[in-house]
């Protein structure tokens, strides 16, 4: 009896335990995030005015200016990386599942998730030999292919996924009206989960817009103004990089200006996600 | 008919045969559209192949001229251009199995809160802070890491372990710059924590729910009723740990900004080291020679080979999951 007594309280202690430290492991989780927070919040928003988005950056040292040309330089980078990862990845979720049903479509499916996994430096490693070296000096277009081939897999199974939730029914209907099937999925089945899709992009575009490690030895960086695609491009992820190690307080602080910056960018994105996945539920099709 | 048939090659009329039937059917746009969407599948198959032949293209210099010596040589000097890659395979295998240390009962444990504990007004926010630790750039981790949990550890953490662990090895004092094995590690665990704990929710919600029921119809505990979910789970949250590793080996800005970066092997935590990421990510835009350069390039593909393993071996171990549960 004594025996019984024992294990069941041995058993609710466990249990007590258990739960506790599962329950610490939950706060501990959000401790870093709250710190990275603070700290990028109350260090950033010193240098954070009107002329840290419409002025150029100043020479290393001096109090002031701007990176204008960075966040210019990130919508540039991530632009180019949509114009083609975008398309790429549209096209290729919808044969994986309008025409998926077979042996290459799965290792396509297999291909992407592959991809997923590389780390971001190697994708730049081959951007840097793909379009660098052969065009003899770093540019935006090295930039921004490294940055699409990062948010194809994104796209592609998002799409997939998003395509396959349309009902077959309303396929059906569509090749019952004697709708040519291309037809039918373009002005329908793209049609009605182009929500979903839309998703798959901003989290595409979300993931790669704070990308530094494929742009270091692609895009480099650019101390001026410069729009030109073959020329290297500043991005703010990279300037963060350089001024991270830079000596001089002022610079430190637009490091943290920059990472606040890139920081409220990509939670626009990310919010623009939240809020179209939210009407999506809202809306059934 | 007969007639066109003798004036016209064999071969011509099966082709346009072909092209009429294309035409007839009405069907053209369908032909073309299946065309165009396969080939933009058959390019994102082709990426991972063309990546692995660049690679191994650049590599080829430094493959032949060191051969298997590149992964033994501990000894990396690009002035008398040496390379040996040793000390960098080891800070990149102790850093991200250190941070898997720490993370995976980590990540377990706020799994389990999330999908077996938490009260459904606290379990949303909860996972939307956790996933919001995905989306910080690791750049900005970095930052961070300079310039809040470096001198954290340099003032406070590493003199109290070398005073009060300073016998073992790991934790006798080295370099007191702060920068060095040990915080990389903890930078890898906040980054890895995310992909851990929800993959590992995701694959715990999956469990059917009469598990559970069963397991307190019996007269077990929470706890006891949790570890019977854990068992049935235990594949998946492999699964999850590997996809975690998978990133901690590949993550690059983070690690380059607060490792210290120095190639050479040493028992304590405290002191710099590097890893296969960070090499590249510091060394290859100023890498100037043709070996220097190729030996950077022969990084990337080893790099990408056992990062393909590790996820190509995780997602099995997901996907099967899944399909046990019945899960898609």
């Amino acid at each position: 009896m004594a025996d019984n007594k024992f294990f069941y309280y041995k058993k609710k202690t466990i249990n007590i335990i258990m739960i506790s430290l599962s329950f610490g492991a939950a706060l501990v989780a959000i401790i870093p995030l709250a710190f990275i927070f603070y700290y990028t919040i109350s260090k950033g928003i010193t240098y954070l005015n009107l002329s840290f988005f419409f002025e150029m950056p100043k020479p290393m040292g001096e109090d002031g200016g701007g990176m204008a040309n960075a966040i210019m330089g990130t919508f540039y980078l991530v632009g180019i990386g949509g114009l083609i990862g975008v398309p790429v990845g549209i096209m290729a979720g919808t044969y994986l599942s309008e025409f998926g049903q077979n042996k290459f479509a799965s290792m396509v499916r297999f291909m992407t998730d592959v991809l997923s996994g590389v780390p971001s430096i190697v994708v730049g490693v081959v951007a840097y030999t793909l379009v660098v070296l052969p065009m003899k000096h770093f540019s935006a277009y090295a930039g921004g292919i490294a940055l699409a081939i990062l948010m194809i897999p994104t796209i592609t199974r998002t799409t997939e996924e998003m395509i396959k939730l349309v009902p077959h029914s309303i396929r059906e209907a569509g090749l019952a009206l004697g709708i040519p099937k291309w037809k039918t999925t373009v002005m329908i089945v793209l049609k009605t989960a182009w929500k979903g899709i839309a998703t798959g992009i901003l989290l595409g575009l979300s993931r790669v817009a704070g990308e530094t490690a494929p742009l270091i030895f692609t895009a480099l960086g650019n101390q001026f103004w410069s729009t030109d695609l073959g020329q290297p491009m500043a991005s703010l992820s990279v300037y963060i990089y350089d001024y991270a190690r830079s000596a001089y307080e002022n610079v430190i602080q637009q490091a943290w200006t920059a990472a606040l910056v890139l920081i409220i960018l990509i939670s626009i994105l990310s919010l623009l996600f939240k809020i179209i996945t939210r009407s999506k539920y809202k809306t059934k099709f | 008919m007969n007639i066109t048939k003798d004036a016209e090659s064999d071969n011509g009329t099966r082709k346009k045969g072909i092209l009429k039937k294309i035409f007839l059917s009405h069907n053209i746009g369908d032909f073309i559209f299946e065309r165009l969407t396969l080939l933009f599948a058959v390019l994102v198959f082709f990426l991972v192949i063309l990546m692995s032949y660049e690679m191994y293209q650049g590599a080829k210099l430094s493959i032949d001229t060191f051969g298997w010596s590149f992964l033994s040589n501990s000894v990396w000097d690009p002035v008398r251009e040496i390379f040996g890659a040793l000390p960098i395979i080891y800070g990149t295998i102790v850093s991200s199995l250190l941070a898997l240390l720490i993370t995976v009962p980590l990540g377990l444990g706020v799994a389990i809160f999330l999908s077996e504990l938490a009260p459904g007004w606290l379990e949303k926010p909860l996972s939307f802070l956790v996933e919001l630790l995905a989306g910080i750039p690791s750049v900005v981790y970095g930052l961070w890491g300079i310039f809040v949990l470096v001198p954290w550890l340099r003032d406070y953490v590493q003199p109290f372990l070398s005073d009060k662990l300073g016998f073992l090895p790991f934790f006798q004092e080295g370099s007191s710059s702060g920068r060095g094995m040990l915080t990389a590690v903890l930078i890898l665990c906040v980054m890895v924590l995310p992909i851990i704990s929800s993959i590992s929710r995701d694959i715990l919600r999956s469990i059917p729910q009469n598990q559970r029921e069963a397991a307190y119809a019996l007269g077990a505990t929470r706890w006891q009723a949790i570890k019977i979910v854990l068992s049935d789970a235990r594949s998946g949250i492999l699964g999850a740990t590997m996809l975690g590793l998978g990133r901690a080996i590949g993550e690059t800005m983070a690690v380059t900004m607060v490792i210290g970066n120095a190639a050479k092997i040493s028992s304590s935590l405290f002191d710099p080291s590097y890893t296969m990421a960070s090499v590249i990510a510091n060394e290859f835009a100023e890498a100037t020679g043709k070996l220097y350069q190729s030996s950077l390039i022969e990084l990337a593909l080893i790099l990408f080979v056992i990062t393909v393993i590790i996820n190509s071996l995780a997602r099995l171990l997901v996907w099967s999951t899944r399909r046990k549960l019945g899960v898609h």
